[in-house]
C-alpha cells in the first residue's frame, strides 16, 4: 500500500499535469501487475461497492480513539471528509505491513459478505497498521468514494508511455465491462484481440462551451449545426447479434432502457450510434425530470415504461458494417448515419437527430434564441471535415448553450462543503418572496470564486440565527443571481417548483433583499 | 463569601479589578500586560505596556515608540493588590503566559502556547493554577502533530529535492515567529537561505537579542538570482504570486502551518506542498496541559470554544466560554500564519 500511498501524494501534492502524468507513469512502470490493474481500475471510476456502513465506521474509529461519538460527529464537518476524519483521530499505527494496493481490495472484497463482527475486527487490524495517508486511502476504499484529482486521460497518457501504445487505442483497450476480477493487467493492456468483448464502446468525443461568438470559427459552410439535447449520452452498439448501451460515465445501462432491444431488428450487425437518450412523447422530448425517473431503476416498471418512453436521438455513426468509421470526416459519418436510418420505424426507438439548416452566423444565432421552443438546450456545432476524437478535445465541436434562465434570490441558510470546500459554508439554500414571506425554492453551491466563498464564510460565522445540525440558518441580507437551465411543476418542493441546474452567477452586493424576485416572477419562467 | 474573581471579561478584553490591568486588551486602555508581540494580542494606541524583555524589543520594531515596562520571565510584579509574573509560552520568541495572584488565588492567562519545545523560543513552562484561560485554535481531535523533527525532514527533503532540480523552494510564513523557527529547521548545506524584506527586518531584532538564527540573505531588487540558485526563500504568503516572487521563475511553493493538517484547507491554499507545523497546542498538547496545571476551572478563548468547552464539560471540569476578539477561528483569515 506504501506505493500506491506515495503515488496518492504525489498525485496530491502538484497541480501539474506534467508531474502528475510522470508520477503515474512511474507507478505503471514499477508496480506489480495486480497493482496496476487495480490502479487503473479506480482512477477510472470501477471501485468496488461500500463494504462497510459509514455509522459503524464512525462508531468504531470513535471508540479506537477513544472520543464520544458526538465530538466524532462535530470534527467531521471541520474536517470535511469521513474517511479523512477517522485518519486522523486515530492513535498512531503500532505495527507495520507489507501489504500492497490489490492484497487490500481482496481484503475489502472478502469483507463485503462477512458478519459485522469479522468486519470490525479485520478494520480495526487494518487501521492499526497503516499510516495516516494509507489509513486514508484505506477507509475511501472500503466506503467506495475513492476519487482522486486526476482524469482518466492523464492515466491513460501514463499508461500509454509505461506501456509504449498510442493513447487512443490504450483509451479504447479500458474501455467496456471489465473489473480487476474478471481480467489480468496483460489480458486487458497487453492482448491484441479488441475485439474480444463485444460490448466494449468507443471513448465518447467530447465537447467544450463555445466561449467567443461563432464567427470566429470561420466559414459557415465549414459547420454543421445540431441541437443541444439534454438527456443522456449514449451508445449504442449491436454487435454479435445483441445489442449494448453504455453511458458517457462508461456504465453498461441495457437493461435500464429496454426500448432497445428491438433496435436488433432494424439495424444491421456491426453498428455503432452515438446519440442523446430522451424520454420521449409524440414528436418532443419530456422534460429531464421524467428522464430522471428511469436513470436510476435497474428494472423499469410497466407504467413508467409506458409513461416515460424513451429514444436515441443519434447523431453520429462509429462503426458501419463493423468498420471503425471514427477516422472518417463527420460529413461522411453522418450521410452514411442518415442512409442508414432512413425509413427506420417507430419501434426501433432510434431517430435520427436532425441537421439544423443555415446559411451565415447571423441567421444561426437567431435559430440559437428559439432553443427553448424545440426544446433543447442549445446548439451543438461540428466541423464537417473533423473525425470522432476521443475524450475532451478543442476546436472541432463546440457546444452552444442558450443563456441560463435567471433570478434574484434571497441567501437563507448555509452549510459547509467538503473536501476542497471543507470548513468554508459553499452550499447555500435560496428564497424568493410570497406574501411577505420567503420560501426556499433551491439549493446552489457553484459559481462563485474561492475569495468570495471566503468572504461569505466570514459572514455566515458572524451572522447565524440558528443551527440545525450541519445547516445554518443566516439572516436573510444577501441577493445572489441564481441561473438555471430549465424548471418544472414539483409537488415535492414547498415552493412548488423544481429547477434544473441551478447555480449562482453574481453576488448582487448592489441589491437590498426587498428587491429579490417573487415566486410569481418564477413561476412565469415555466414553460 | 468569594471576593472578585480574579479576571473579569470585558469588551475591552480580559480585566484585572485587583490590579486595574488588561491583559491583550482589543481596545485602548491605560494599562494592558501582553503576552506575546502577534498583533492580534498585542495591539496599538494603550497608554502603558508590560511585556517580558524578550517579547520587547519585537513589540517596539512593531508599534514603535511606546511606553514598555520589560519584566525577565518568572519575576513577580506587585501592580496595586495583584502579584504577576510572565512565564515562558513555547509560543513564539519572548512569548509568555501571565500569572496572576490575588491573595493566594492563582489565574493564569495562556496566550497562545506550544508544549513542544522548538530549539529557538524559550521552552514552554507549566504553571500550576487555580483558573487557566487556555486558547483552543487546534481544539479538535483531529488535530495531532509529528514531532517537530519529523517535519524538519520533510521540508529539508522537500528543499534538496527542488535544489537538485534547480528551482527555488518558496517557504510561505509569517514574519515574526514561524519564518525564524523554519529557519532554524533547515539545514544550510543544502543551500542559500533568501528572506522576504518583512521578515528580515524581523531577524535582525531577534538576533540582536542572541536568537540563534541562521545567516540569510534579504532579496533586494539587485539580487544576483542565479547566484542563490536552488536556494530557499522565507516569504510571507502574501508575497506569493506577486511580482516580487517572479524572479524566482518557477519555484516550489510550500507552506507551512497547523491548518495543513487538513487536506481541504491544504488543497485551498495555491501550494504545492503543506507541511503541518503550527506554534500551537494540539489536542492532545491542551488536553494535557490543562490536566496538569491542575486547575478548578476552565476558560477557553479563541478556536473550536463551543466543542473543546463542551469536550471538557463531559470530561468533568468547571469549563466556560470566554469571547475575545483574537483572530484565528478559521483556516481563511487573510493573515493565516499570525494565528498558527
Amino acid at each position: 500500500m506504501q506505493a500506491f500511498a506515495d503515488l496518492f501524494n504525489a498525485l496530491d501534492q502538484t497541480t501539474s499535469t506534467n508531474a502528475k502524468v510522470a508520477a503515474l507513469t512511474d507507478y505503471f512502470q514499477t508496480a506489480a501487475d495486480p497493482d496496476k490493474l487495480w490502479c487503473i481500475a479506480l482512477f477510472s471510476g470501477r471501485r468496488p461497492k461500500r463494504a462497510v456502513t459509514t455509522t459503524r465506521l464512525r462508531e468504531w474509529a470513535a471508540e479506537r480513539a477513544g472520543i464520544p461519538l458526538w465530538l466524532f460527529e462535530e470534527t467531521y464537518p471541520i474536517v470535511g471528509d469521513l474517511s479523512e476524519t477517522i485518519a486522523l483521530i486515530l492513535p498512531d499505527a503500532t505495527r507495520q505491513t507489507n501489504r500492497t494496493l490489490s492484497d487490500w481490495m481482496e481484503e475489502i472484497l472478502r469483507l463485503t459478505p462477512a458478519d459485522e463482527d469479522t468486519r470490525k475486527e479485520a478494520v480495526l487490524d487494518a487501521w492499526d497498521c497503516l499510516n495516516t495517508t494509507e489509513r486514508f486511502l484505506f477507509n475511501k476504499l472500503l466506503t467506495g468514494g475513492f476519487r482522486v484529482g486526476v482524469s482518466q486521460k492523464l492515466m491513460t497518457r501514463a499508461l500509454s508511455r509505461a506501456t509504449d501504445t498510442e493513447e487512443a487505442q490504450m483509451a479504447h483497450r479500458l474501455m467496456g465491462n471489465w473489473t480487476p476480477e474478471t481480467t489480468t493487467f496483460h489480458d486487458l493492456i497487453h492482448a491484441q484481440d479488441t475485439e474480444a468483448d463485444q460490448s466494449r464502446p468507443y471513448p465518447f468525443y467530447l465537447a467544450y462551451g463555445l466561449e467567443d461568438a461563432p464567427e470566429a470559427l470561420g466559414s459557415p459552410a465549414d459547420w454543421q449545426a445540431e441541437w443541444k439535447w439534454d438527456g443522456i449520452r449514449g451508445q449504442l452498439i449491436l454487435r454479435g447479434g445483441t445489442h449494448f448501451l453504455w453511458s458517457r460515465g462508461e456504465e453498461l445501462i441495457t437493461d435500464r432502457f429496454p426500448e432497445f432491444a428491438r433496435s436488433v431488428d432494424f439495424l444491421p450487425d456491426g453498428t455503432v450510434l452515438d446519440g442523446e437518450v430522451l424520454a420521449w412523447h409524440g414528436d418532443k422530448p419530456l422534460p429531464f425530470s421524467e428522464l430522471q425517473k428511469r436513470i436510476g431503476r435497474k428494472t423499469v416498471p410497466k407504467k413508467l415504461l409506458k409513461d416515460a418512453p424513451v429514444v436515441l436521438r443519434a447523431y453520429d455513426l462509429l462503426e458501419d458494417a463493423g468498420e471503425d468509421m471514427r477516422d472518417k470526416p463527420l460529413a461522411e459519418r453522418r450521410a452514411r448515419l442518415e442512409a442508414l436510418l432512413a425509413n427506420i420505424p417507430p419501434e426501433a426507438a432510434v431517430i435520427p437527430s436532425p441537421v439544423v439548416p443555415f446559411d451565415d452566423w447571423q441567421t444561426l444565432t437567431d435559430i440559437r434564441e428559439t432553443s427553448r421552443d424545440a426544446h433543447a438546450e442549445g446548439l451543438m456545432l461540428k466541423r464537417l471535415g473533423s473525425p470522432y476524437l476521443a475524450g475532451r478535445k478543442k476546436g472541432d465541436w463546440w457546444k452552444w448553450k442558450v443563456d441560463p434562465l435567471t433570478i434574484d434570490a434571497v441567501m437563507i441558510y448555509a452549510q459547509s462543503g467538503h473536501g476542497r470546500r471543507a470548513n468554508l459554508f459553499t452550499d447555500f439554500t435560496f428564497a424568493v418572496w410570497n406574501n411577505g414571506e420567503l420560501v426556499p425554492f433551491t439549493k446552489a453551491y457553484s459559481g462563485l470564486t474561492d475569495a468570495e466563498f471566503r468572504k461569505i464564510t466570514a459572514w455566515v460565522r458572524k451572522n447565524t440565527l440558528q443551527r440545525f445540525g450541519p445547516v445554518r440558518q443566516v439572516t436573510p441580507e444577501h441577493v445572489f443571481e441564481i441561473g438555471f437551465e430549465g424548471i418544472m411543476e414539483s409537488p415535492r418542493h414547498k415552493s412548488g417548483v423544481a429547477l434544473r441546474f441551478p447555480r449562482m452567477l453574481r453576488w448582487r452586493h448592489d441589491k437590498p433583499i426587498q428587491e429579490a424576485n417573487t415566486l410569481d416572477d418564477l413561476k412565469a419562467l415555466m414553460p | 463569601m468569594r471576593a472578585d474573581p480574579v479576571l473579569t471579561f470585558t469588551d475591552r478584553g480580559i480585566y484585572c479589578p485587583a490590579g486595574d490591568f488588561y491583559i491583550d486588551p482589543w481596545r485602548p486602555v491605560d494599562r494592558a500586560l501582553i503576552t506575546h508581540g502577534h498583533s492580534d494580542h498585542s495591539r496599538w494606541g494603550h497608554q502603558h505596556y508590560m511585556a517580558t524583555e524578550a517579547a520587547a524589543p519585537v513589540m517596539h520594531h512593531r508599534l514603535g515608540d511606546v511606553s514598555i515596562q520589560t519584566t525577565p520571565y518568572g519575576a513577580k510584579t506587585q501592580i496595586g493588590a495583584a502579584s504577576v509574573s510572565f512565564h515562558p509560552a513555547g509560543h513564539i520568541p519572548g512569548s509568555a503566559q501571565i500569572r496572576i495572584d490575588v491573595g493566594g488565588e492563582v489565574w493564569v492567562v495562556s496566550g497562545d502556547y506550544k508544549p513542544e519545545p522548538d530549539g529557538l523560543c524559550e521552552s514552554f513552562e507549566l504553571v500550576p493554577c487555580h483558573a487557566f484561560i487556555s486558547e483552543c485554535t487546534f481544539g479538535l481531535p483531529a488535530f495531532k502533530w509529528a514531532p517537530q523533527s519529523v517535519v524538519a525532514e520533510e521540508i529539508n527533503a522537500w528543499w534538496s529535492a527542488n535544489a537538485a532540480e534547480g528551482r527555488f523552494s518558496l517557504l510561505g510564513a509569517y514574519s515574526l515567529g514561524k519564518a525564524q523557527r523554519l529557519m532554524s529547521l533547515l539545514d544550510p548545506s543544502i543551500g542559500p537561505i533568501l528572506t522576504h524584506g518583512a521578515v528580515e527586518a524581523t531577524n535582525e531584532v531577534l538576533r540582536a537579542q542572541g536568537y540563534p538564527l541562521p545567516a540569510t540573505t534579504r532579496v533586494t531588487g539587485d539580487l544576483d538570482v542565479k547566484a542563490h540558485a536552488g536556494g530557499i526563500v522565507i516569504a510571507p504568503p502574501s508575497a506569493f504570486g506577486t511580482p516580487w516572487a517572479k524572479k524566482f521563475g518557477r519555484a516550489a511553493t510550500g507552506f507551512a502551518s497547523g491548518w495543513m493538517r487538513l487536506r481541504g484547507v491544504r488543497r485551498r491554499r495555491a501550494a504545492d506542498r503543506g507541511f503541518v507545523l503550527s506554534d500551537h497546542a494540539d489536542w492532545p498538547g491542551l488536553n494535557d496541559t490543562i490536566r496538569a496545571t491542575g486547575c478548578e476551572k476552565v476558560f477557553v478563548t479563541h478556536g473550536y470554544t463551543e466543542i473543546f468547552n463542551q469536550w471538557l464539560l463531559s470530561e468533568g471540569y468547571d469549563s466556560a466560554i470566554v469571547a475575545t476578539e483574537y483572530t484565528g477561528e478559521g483556516a481563511d483569515t487573510e493573515d493565516i500564519a499570525e494565528v498558527d
